[in-house]
Order: C-alpha cells, then structure tokens, then sequence
C-alpha cells in the first residue's frame, strides 16, 4: 500500500515536471507570437490557447480520446507507428500540455507585452541578434511572468482531474495520478488513503507556492 | 560621409504625408535634425538606424551602402555601425551599469574601453548599481556610454533630454558637447529645444512636413541677418506687463532670467512662450567673472 502510494505521488510530480517543461519550451515562443506577430487571423489562435479555460477537462478529454483512439485517422497513424497514447503516460502528457497551456502562456504574453520596444531595439543597434536579445534581455527581465506561469503550470497539471479521468483512466504506475487515487480511494471508502493523498497534495502545492512567491519577491527587488 | 536620399509613407497624426529626405553628413560633424513633432525627424533618424525601412532611395556610410531600393540591400541595424539613444533610455532592467556597457562590447579592446566611458559619464561609483536605482540624467549618461561602446560611425540621439529637468538639461548638454569634442563621432540629434540646437549642433537641418527645408548653421537660422548685434541671446518669452506707452517683458535666458524695455509696437509681435532673439547693439557688454 505504501509502495503504491509513493509510485502513484512519483507519477503526479513526473507528469507535473514533464508538462512544464514542455510547456515552457512551447510557451515563450508562442506567447512571443501572440505580442509581436500582425497577422490577421491572431485572434483565432489567442482563442484556442484561451479554450482549456472555459472548456469542461471532459471535452478536451473526449476529444482527445477520439484522436488517439485507432479508428481515427491520427490514431491510425499513430498505432500504425508503434504508438499507443490512450490510457498511457505520454497520451497524459500531451493532455496536460494542452490543458495547461493557457496557464503558461497568458502569463509570458503578459509580461513580454510590458517590455518596452526600445529595449529590443537597444539590442539590436548593438549588435545583438533577435535570440541573444531574447534569451540574454527579455528573458531576465520577464522573470516575474515565467515564474508565475512556471507555477501555475505545475500545480495546475498535479490537480488535473477531468482530462487524466477520460483518456488516462486509473492505471497503476502508469496513468493514476493522485487526483484520481483521491477519487478512486473515496469510491471505495477508504477515507484514510484518500485523506493520506489529499493532504500530501496541499502541503506539497502549498509548499511550491509559498516558496517561489518568496524568492519572487526577493528576487525581483527594485525592478517592479 | 554620410549620404541620405529616400522616401517613405508616413502617418502621421495631421494625417499621411510623403516624406522625401536628401542630406548629407560631415565626418565628425554634430547635425540636429530641427522642427515640430510629426514632421518625420524621428523616423528619418530610425531609417538610418535600420528600425525602419525607407520605401525607396539609398543611404551610405562611408562607401559602404546600407540601403539601396533598386538593388534591394538593406542591412540590418545590428550590421550598421550605429549608436542609438532613445528618449526612454532603454536601459536593460536586469544588469548594473557597468554590465550594461560590457553588453554592447563585441571584443577585448571594446571591453577596456568601458571603465573609461563609466569615468567619462562620472558614474564610477554607481557602475554596480541597477538602472532603476539611479535619475533620469544619471539613466541617459548610461545609455549614452552604452552607445559608445562600439565606437559607432554615427551616433543617433532621438530626443535624448526631453524627459529631463532644465537644470540636468543643460548639464548633460556641456557633457554631450564635450564627449563630442573628445571622440569626435559624427552625430546626428533630434529636437525641437531651440537653445539645445543652437548650444550643441555645428549644422541644422530644418525638417517640415516630410521635408528638408534647408540646412544652415543654428545662429543662422535663428537670426535673421539684419540683426547683427554685438550681443545675442535666445530666450523665452515669460512674462509681459503693459505700462503705456512702454511693456515690460522677462524672459527666461538658459536659466537665467532678463528684464528688459520694449514699446507696445514692438511688443505686439510677442507673446507668451514665444522664442525671442535678445540682441544690444549700441553698447559693448560687460562680461566678468563669477565670484
């Protein structure tokens, strides 16, 4: 029992630090796009970043079960590859990137839309190329914005519920998580367990927050 | 040499206007480009940054062409040998002023040559400090320094000193004559700051409207040929008090402020906040030393 518990937390941390990974990488490119790109049909793509927002976890969830199921045509392919997203780990993955994604991005845009242009500008005329600007220049100085949707990221993919239930299912040391140990527990009326991982959870978020929000602060000084 | 002839569409708040700009600059020469906001001073001085590109025409530096429509180049600003100031500083938040400098350093003898600039701009004992911490006047210094750095071809100052007070105004002045005096760096300003023109430039370029109206030296352009006084000042007009048949008008001269005579018909070409030359023929003026 204690094994299991310690695997299922492992599994909830794994996929909250691959998530945020990922969504880092992908974030600061796309929010970057969102601030800085003029064509036309931006507004569309700002919207389907903003859709895990509003939408029920169960439709992203179903639909992505739909994709990922072999009678589809991405299924198909996918299976016909060797690969199998359903009620697995990766398919968790690429749920949880999906569903979090506004909770990396509209922090970075955020800040990004603050720096002035001047402060691009003043790179380039010295010199400096559009990556050294960004990743030497406005990545330090955005630091607040990346925290903040570093946090929200994690401690929103650790308390997905909705998303993981429909395409990852309940799958020990594979897709169960702790959020649906929580439920799985409390279905069963084991009421120790379910409150041995609710409490694990709260101390554990709580602890993150609290910890980045101080460094945070320390951290940012007299820039803000 | 610099040689400039392009075009380019702009918009403007009086609405949208061809500019046509044909200027050339003089190795170590200090050009201020002079008029009204809108008239395309700006933009003439982010065209030649690369910030923008001109529609048509050619810029080149030194024989080397930066821009040319018909063969299609356009350097990017980070090829042009440029210095930019921008009226926000456009400091970078995140470094002290000394690793502001060392930023723009593309090699070893650059490097050396940043604790000299810190000296020159007299900020060595805030050289760790972050740019949130120091003034405004102590912000521009450092942004000044920093586009010095590379040794630019052309140093570009959009409006460097508008968002100061009068007092560091005319600090940074002397300090921006006197950097130019020491490195010699050809330099092209923006600003509609009468005295600054006439103080720092060497020429003028008087721009209207898209368009170089002409280019003379400051004193000049401010005047007229007919006065040729013994002494000439340029102020502003502060304050006018009718006592018929004669009106007392004070005027602020560099921060200092002058009283003086006129009859009603000479001052009714005068008004409030209006630039004024102060000119005295007949006498010989005392000039002595302070203190």
């Amino acid at each position: 029992m204690e094994s299991e518990f310690l695997s299922t937390m492992v599994l909830t941390f794994k996929l909250a630090t691959i998530t945020t990974v990922i969504l880092l990488l992908i974030g600061i490119p796309l929010a970057s796009f969102l601030v800085f790109s003029k064509i036309r049909f931006k507004s569309i793509i700002e919207t389907i970043v903003s859709m895990p927002l509003v939408l029920p976890p169960s439709v992203l969830g179903f639909y992505l079960l739909l994709a990922f199921s072999p009678a589809s045509v991405i299924g198909e392919f996918l299976t016909s590859h060797g690969i199998r997203l359903a009620f697995s780990f990766e398919g968790l993955v690429i749920g949880s990137v999906l569903f979090s994604l506004p909770f990396m991005v509209h922090p970075i845009q955020s800040a990004l839309s603050q720096v002035p242009l001047s402060i691009f500008e003043a790179s380039y005329t010295l010199g400096k190329s559009k990556l050294e600007t960004m990743i030497r220049v406005i990545l330090p100085s955005i630091r607040h914005g990346l925290i903040s949707g570093i946090v929200l990221a994690f401690a929103h993919t650790v308390g997905e519920f909705g998303v993981i239930l429909m395409i990852g299912g309940n799958i020990p040391g594979e897709t169960r998580v702790a959020s649906i140990a929580i439920y799985d527990e409390v279905e069963s009326l084991n009421y120790a367990m379910a409150h041995q991982y609710a409490l694990t959870l709260f101390v554990v978020t709580f602890s993150i927050l609290l910890l980045v929000y101080t460094l945070n602060k320390k951290s940012l000084g007299g820039i803000k | 040499m610099i040689v400039i002839n392009i075009t380019k569409h702009l918009n403007t708040a009086d609405g949208a206007l061809e500019a046509h700009f044909n200027l050339s600059i003089h190795d170590g020469e200090f050009l201020t480009l002079f008029g009204p906001s809108g008239a395309g001073k700006t933009t003439l001085m982010r065209m030649i940054a690369g910030l923008e590109k001109p529609d048509s025409g050619h810029i080149e530096v030194d024989g080397e062409v930066w821009f040319d429509h018909t063969q299609k180049i356009n350097l990017t600003p980070q090829k042009r040998s440029i210095g930019f100031v921008f009226q926000d500083y456009a400091l970078f938040p995140t470094m002290s002023v000394r690793e502001n400098l060392l930023f723009a350093a593309e090699n070893a003898q650059q490097r050396r040559t940043v604790d000299e600039l810190i000296d020159l701009i007299e900020l060595s004992n805030l050289a760790s400090r972050l740019p949130s911490t120091l003034s405004g006047g102590q912000k521009q210094r450092v942004a000044l320094a920093r586009a010095l750095v590379r040794q630019p071809k052309i140093l570009l100052l959009d409006e460097p000193l508008s968002a100061l007070d009068p007092t560091m105004r005319q600090k940074l002045q002397d300090e921006l004559t006197l950097i130019h005096k020491r490195l010699g760096v050809t330099t092209l300003l923006v600003s509609h700051d009468i005295s600054e023109t006439v103080k720092l430039s060497d020429r003028l370029a008087q721009i209207e409207s898209g368009k170089i109206l002409r280019t003379c030296k400051p004193m000049e352009f401010f005047s007229p040929q007919t006065l040729s006084g013994k002494l000439q000042l340029i102020g502003e007009v502060l304050k006018m008090e009718e006592d018929f048949p004669i009106v007392i008008v004070t005027l602020l001269v560099g921060s200092s402020v002058v009283r003086t005579v006129l009859s009603s018909e000479e001052a009714s070409a005068l008004r409030i906040g209006d630039h004024a030359i102060i000119s005295t023929k007949a006498f010989n003026p005392i000039v002595m030393a302070l203190e």
